[in-house]
């Protein structure tokens, strides 16, 4: 019955008691036509209510709210590679160029926000130092070499509404709740505040909220979803880079777009999350890139915090009774 | 297109993927370029001379759309012997009058053909005395004549004496001409100019030409990135000759898709908030010639072509306008009608305040303290005014710089000594009213009102109903002759709620146009001279037909054909294509299966298709016009072009340009490098604004001094904010999107000046100096000019000192040279300084800008200079 609860099974709804549930509804995210016009974020924030973000330039390409959290359920990435994509031609090489921005950009960012969310972006930051710059002599480039390419990678990120939610699973007032479209949603005048969902999300998507301490995230718009309506990002987007739907039609859908990519010479394009057999079981709200899951800032291999729950209760369980055997035993031994 | 038009965009994105292959031309790889297949890098202010090397690639490789070319545009006509091209004197046309600083076009017209001239001709009606005449035509002469033809080309007499060679190889024939003007655009030349790689250039002129012919089409898509140049006007009819070369006008797919500022910009030069045209196109009379009606609808009216009934539009304009007053007997009260004395255009209008002649603005969701080009000549001019209305949404800086503006600061104004009285009036959002939007495909939307406005919020309808009420109220019972146009006025809405808002579907029916009974009219066509119909603008008749707002059609496209007329309304008579007779050869068939739109049905003799045909619904393709016909009925059943008088797209313009009958590569205002192609380095006949003090231009090319400001600065929009801020700047979701006023800079610029990412830099001009944060990004490239490389400065320029978002504006650096024909700025592409650091604070500005002039030995002539005349001495 653990097993079950944790790992469950491929359809999350009727896992959860609804009988005769509604198909399973998703997002899919199809980052290749995205062209980064944060109608999305816009939309999600005007429909729900959220309050700003705060104001400040973090000189990540266009990308100013840097990422996911109670305030931001929908968040752009733009992320500036000096690679190639598909077939498109950049021009880059035969122009009089130097070395790219991106590596010592990546480190001015870093040095604002923290060196580890700058990393997370994806630009692999890790091995470069930073070289401070307080004598306004210019910079000397990190390598000698011209830059040859360029692409512009755009995503736009949501919650997972992840298959096996460890959020909910440990969710103690039952705030956070399996809806009948198999979607993960905070019931904001039941959460207290605990906090316990945060660290356990793989992705660090839901967040606190500063000022009132509950949990904020994604409900896949929740109140539309019932009334028939697509949520308000989906409705937004111009190019249907977010797409609404059946889960089953998406992954169908998806699977078609990644091959006809790959037949463009898009060989790095790849689907994220719509994986029955991943981690969390596959997500609810699923991506296409074209870059590795790091690039964009997903961890690249997002495992259901809680998968181990019951493994590690059964080992805790087995030290207590051999604790308790051994101590048993111990006092035993001593009456002889 | 991506950038400044996302939604738009979604179109785009479909056809690619079905399969179109998209190009991006930009200095700056952008939100397109990230999609496109295709990004070619230049340098801002060379398009046409990459349009040009794309002209010059089709006719030396023979690729043109023959037939097409032959029957469709005026390829085959014979121009007068006199004309000279830029390749005889070195950069000028013929007709160019150094006393005047303009050209004269009669050396341009077709052979044995008149065109009529806006100057000259008119003069013949003429009632003032003949010095002020000639002051005024001289005026005109200098700043109006291309404007005045409204939305045609001139007129024509004697068509039947029209000379063409349809073998094309008569010498002075018009193809041969185009083949001359731009032999010397070749890949090389494109390279060294625009620094646009050779390979690259072959890449682009082979997707192009290669997408079109009788299968394929190809579609240009500009905004002001096009327009806003010194010639501004020519980038545009560069696209035209290369597209009427290729066949890509009035067929599906192809085009030139101008993509507009605001939701609406379409719709206000319909109806126009322009100063030099009435509703429809419709030139504004002129106090010399047009003392009546007859001579004003003589004068403009073309002979030949559907521009023959202006005499029906005018007539009904006048009586929507006066009603019952407006009769046979008074002309329709012509009389009436303002006249045009001259440019009043908006750099005009300011350098009217400098000068003290200009008392009073109204600024109608307008922020010219940010985004007008040398905004603070735009603040020191409202500093000069007795009275300033602003209407907008938020307390924005053309509202407020009187006591916090960049001048405040530095000194140059005291809020005690400014006289001007400022009204500030809330406005309300299109949300909070009724009303329709023309968008660039002249399809009207309409759309309800969803919350009333709050506050003491109004619409601009219920603002100027009630203001000319008033006005109106306070004139009551005068018998002062010159109150008459006022109290006469048709000015009867029906109102209704608590702010007795009045009803903006009536203004849409008057817009249409009514009979005599008080139906709506339904087409154009039925519009009359005498009386008896009245409407606002004759192309937006049909909007209202059958009493039903067209507008308001919602259709989803799943439940009508491909079209989809049933959505929204276009004008002209709900057409979704304009010339579409051209999607059909001569002989009225399609022109592929593939490219099937509008075509000849010989059994029920007449044009049917996918679309309303733009064309007289039954004149066969084999229809020729007896000698004297007039109007529509003058031009062959094979002339698509039934708005020109001949009936053909022009390639060549004859008449009704003020800088040349054929785009010229001509260096901006301000420009890094010497105008390789000829000795002439800017547009002569562009505009330059009268104010040395508050507008200085900068030396350009090898010139001495240049090298002080040594980068090319252009300036632009993001997706999250909107024009000069008014609409996104106080709005936190869309703030925190673009938070900061930036730079955009490549790594290699970044390295050869010292700027940091997220550092600070300051951009310098003669005119002032801005601080922004800086983004060093790989999509800005150096490129290759002539013997050197050219760094570029990417600027938006969405910020002022006001709102949630704060930060130094743009335009301050931006100057007041315009273009001839429309006297639109020259921000896109201009030079500059740029430095790491803040900006200094208080008077220092100044005194940093006075150090550069100094520097670059600027005096009051640098710039100036009409027709260059140094560098290589005097033209042929």
């Amino acid at each position: 019955m653990t097993e079950k609860l944790l790992e469950g099974t491929k359809d999350p709804a009727p896992d959860s008691g609804y009988p005769q549930p509604p198909r399973r509804m998703g997002f899919f995210t199809d980052t290749s036509v995205c062209i980064g016009c944060k109608a999305c974020e816009v939309a999600c924030k005007e429909w729900n209510l959220i309050p700003d973000d705060g104001f400040s330039l973090l000189g990540m390409s266009y990308d100013n709210t840097g990422m996911l959290g109670a305030d931001t359920w929908r968040h752009v990435a733009f992320i500036e590679q000096d690679r190639p994509l598909g077939r498109q031609n950049n021009a880059v090489a035969l122009m009089p160029t130097g070395p790219s921005a991106s590596a010592p950009n990546a480190l001015m960012v870093a040095a604002g926000l923290g060196e580890e969310h700058g990393a997370r972006l994806g630009t692999e930051t890790g091995a470069i130092q930073l070289e401070p710059n307080t004598d306004g002599k210019p910079r000397q480039p990190v390598s000698a070499d011209g830059r040859t390419e360029l692409r512009w990678l755009m995503a736009s990120d949501v919650c997972k509404h992840c298959t096996h939610a460890a959020c909910l699973d440990v969710c103690p007032t039952g705030s956070l709740f399996r809806t009948e479209f198999g979607t993960v949603v905070v019931q904001e005048d039941i959460c207290n505040g605990c906090g316990y969902c945060v660290p356990a999300c793989p992705y660090g998507v839901i967040d606190q909220r500063k000022d009132d301490g509950r949990v904020w995230k994604c409900t896949l718009c929740y109140d539309r979803m019932s009334d028939g309506q697509e949520p308000a990002c989906a409705k937004a987007c111009p190019t249907e880079s977010i797409q609404y739907g059946p889960l089953d039609e998406l992954r169908e859908r998806a699977a078609h777009r990644v091959a006809r990519l790959h037949d463009a010479g898009v060989a790095d394009a790849r689907l994220y999350g719509a994986d029955p057999d991943d981690g969390v079981g596959g997500t609810g709200a699923f991506f296409l890139l074209l870059d590795k899951p790091e690039v964009y800032g997903f961890p690249p291999d997002p495992v259901v915090t809680t998968r181990d729950l019951p493994a590690m209760w059964r080992h805790t369980l087995f030290a207590a009774v051999a604790v308790a055997a051994t101590a048993l035993a111990a006092f035993a031994g001593a009456r002889r | 297109m991506a950038e400044c038009h996302p939604v738009g965009f979604q179109w785009v994105m479909e056809a690619k993927a079905r399969g179109a292959t998209l190009i991006h031309i930009d200095p700056r790889l952008t939100r397109t370029g990230a999609l496109a297949d295709l990004h070619v890098p230049i340098r801002a202010g060379t398009d046409i001379a990459l349009l040009g090397g794309l002209i010059n690639y089709v006719l030396s490789n023979g690729l043109e759309f023959r037939e097409y070319v032959v029957n469709y545009t005026n390829a085959a006509t014979i121009i007068n012997e006199e004309f000279k091209d830029t390749e005889d004197l070195d950069g000028l046309f013929s007709g160019w009058r150094d006393d005047t600083s303009s050209y004269s076009s009669d050396s341009w017209q077709y052979e044995g053909v008149r065109v009529a001239s806006a100057a000259g001709k008119r003069q013949q009606g003429a009632k003032q005395a003949r010095e002020a005449v000639e002051q005024r035509a001289y005026q005109r002469h200098a700043t109006e004549r291309g404007h005045e033809h409204g939305s045609h080309g001139a007129a024509l007499e004697d068509l039947h004496k029209l000379r063409r060679d349809e073998t094309l190889e008569h010498p002075r024939c018009v193809f041969q001409l185009l083949k001359r003007h731009y032999r010397r655009y070749t890949p090389e030349m494109v390279a060294r100019i625009c620094g646009i790689p050779e390979a690259l250039f072959g890449q682009l002129a082979r997707a192009v030409t290669e997408n079109s012919n009788r299968n394929r089409t190809t579609a240009w898509a500009y905004a002001v990135g096009w327009t806003q140049h010194t010639v501004g006007v020519q980038y545009i009819r560069a696209a035209s000759v290369l597209q009427l070369l290729l066949g890509n006008i009035g067929r599906p797919g192809g085009g030139i898709l101008a993509l507009r500022g605001h939701a609406s910009i379409q719709g206000s030069t319909d109806i126009p908030t322009l100063y030099n045209l009435l509703p429809g196109y419709l030139p504004m009379p002129h106090p010399d010639s047009h003392g009546s009606l007859d001579e004003y609808v003589a004068d403009d009216s073309a002979e030949t072509g559907y521009w023959g009934n202006m005499r029906a539009y005018a007539v009904s304009l006048l009586k929507a306008y006066w009603g019952d007053a407006a009769t046979a007997d008074n002309d329709f009260c012509f009389d009436y009608l303002p006249r045009i004395t001259g440019d009043h255009s908006t750099y005009q209008t300011v350098q009217a305040q400098l000068d003290g002649t200009c008392k009073g603005y109204f600024l109608n969701g307008q922020n010219p303290a940010v985004g007008s080009a040398n905004a603070r000549a735009q603040r020191l001019g409202m500093a000069n005014l007795d009275w300033l209305v602003v209407r907008d949404f938020a307390l924005i800086e053309s509202a407020t710089w009187w006591k916090d503006g960049p001048e405040i600061e530095s000194g140059e104004l005291r809020t005690e000594e400014i006289a001007t009285e400022v009204f500030f009036l809330p406005a309300a959002a299109h949300t909070e009213k009724d009303g329709s939007f023309t968008n660039t495909q002249r399809m009207l939307q309409w759309h309800q009102k969803a919350v009333e406005p709050p506050g003491d919020a109004r619409s601009d309808l219920w603002f100027w109903y009630h203001l000319g009420r008033r006005i109106r109220a306070k004139l009551a019972g005068s018998t002062n002759e010159r109150d008459r146009p006022i109290l006469d006025l048709n000015w009867h809405y029906s109102t209704s709620g608590p702010n007795s808002e009045p009803s903006a579907e009536e203004v849409l029916q008057e817009i249409n146009g009514r009979r005599g009974d008080g139906s709506c009219l339904s087409t154009y066509e039925e519009l009359t001279d005498d009386g008896s119909t009245a409407c606002g603008c004759w192309i937006y008749c049909g909007s209202y037909a059958g009493g039903v707002n067209q507008t308001a059609r919602r259709k989803p496209h799943t439940e009508q054909n491909w079209v989809a007329h049933e959505w929204g309304w276009a004008w002209p008579a709900n057409r979704r294509l304009l010339y579409n007779r051209a999607s059909a050869d001569p002989q009225g068939r399609p022109w592929s299966e593939r490219k099937a739109y509008v075509w000849w049905d010989a059994e029920k003799k007449k044009w049917t298709g996918h679309d309303v045909p733009d064309f007289q619904p039954t004149k066969p393709p084999d229809y020729r016009p007896p000698e004297g016909a007039k109007r529509q009925d003058a031009l062959s059943g094979v002339d698509p072009f039934i708005m020109q008088a001949d009936g053909k797209g022009w390639l060549y313009v004859p008449a009704g340009l003020s800088d040349g009958p054929l785009p010229t590569h001509y260096e901006p205002q301000e420009s890094p490098v010497p105008n390789l192609l000829y000795g002439q380095q800017q547009n002569p006949a562009r505009q330059l604004s009268r104010r040395r003090d508050v507008d200085p231009y900068q030396p350009s090319g090898d010139d001495r001094g240049s090298q002080v400001f040594p980068y090319v600065l252009t300036t632009y929009r993001l997706t999250e904010h909107h024009t000069a801020g008014g609409m996104s700047r106080w709005l936190p979701y869309l703030s925190e999107l673009q938070p900061e006023m930036f730079c955009e800079v490549s790594p290699e610029l970044a390295a050869a000046v010292g700027l940091d990412h997220l550092g600070w830099a300051t951009i310098v001009t003669a005119r002032s100096a801005i601080e922004a944060r800086v983004l060093v990004t790989d999509r800005m490239v150096p490129v290759r000019v002539h013997d050197r490389i050219v760094h570029q400065v990417g600027l938006p320029y969405h910020w002022g000192r006001n709102g949630i978002t704060t930060g130094d504006s743009a335009n301050d650096l931006t100057h007041m040279s315009l273009d001839p024909d429309v006297h639109i700025q020259e921000v896109k592409a201009l030079t500059c300084d740029i430095r790491p650091g803040r900006r200094p604070r208080g008077p220092d500005r100044r005194r940093l800008i006075a150090e550069y002039q100094q520097q670059a030995g600027l005096v009051a002539a640098t710039g100036t200079a009409h027709r260059t005349t140094e560098r290589h001495g005097e033209p042929a």
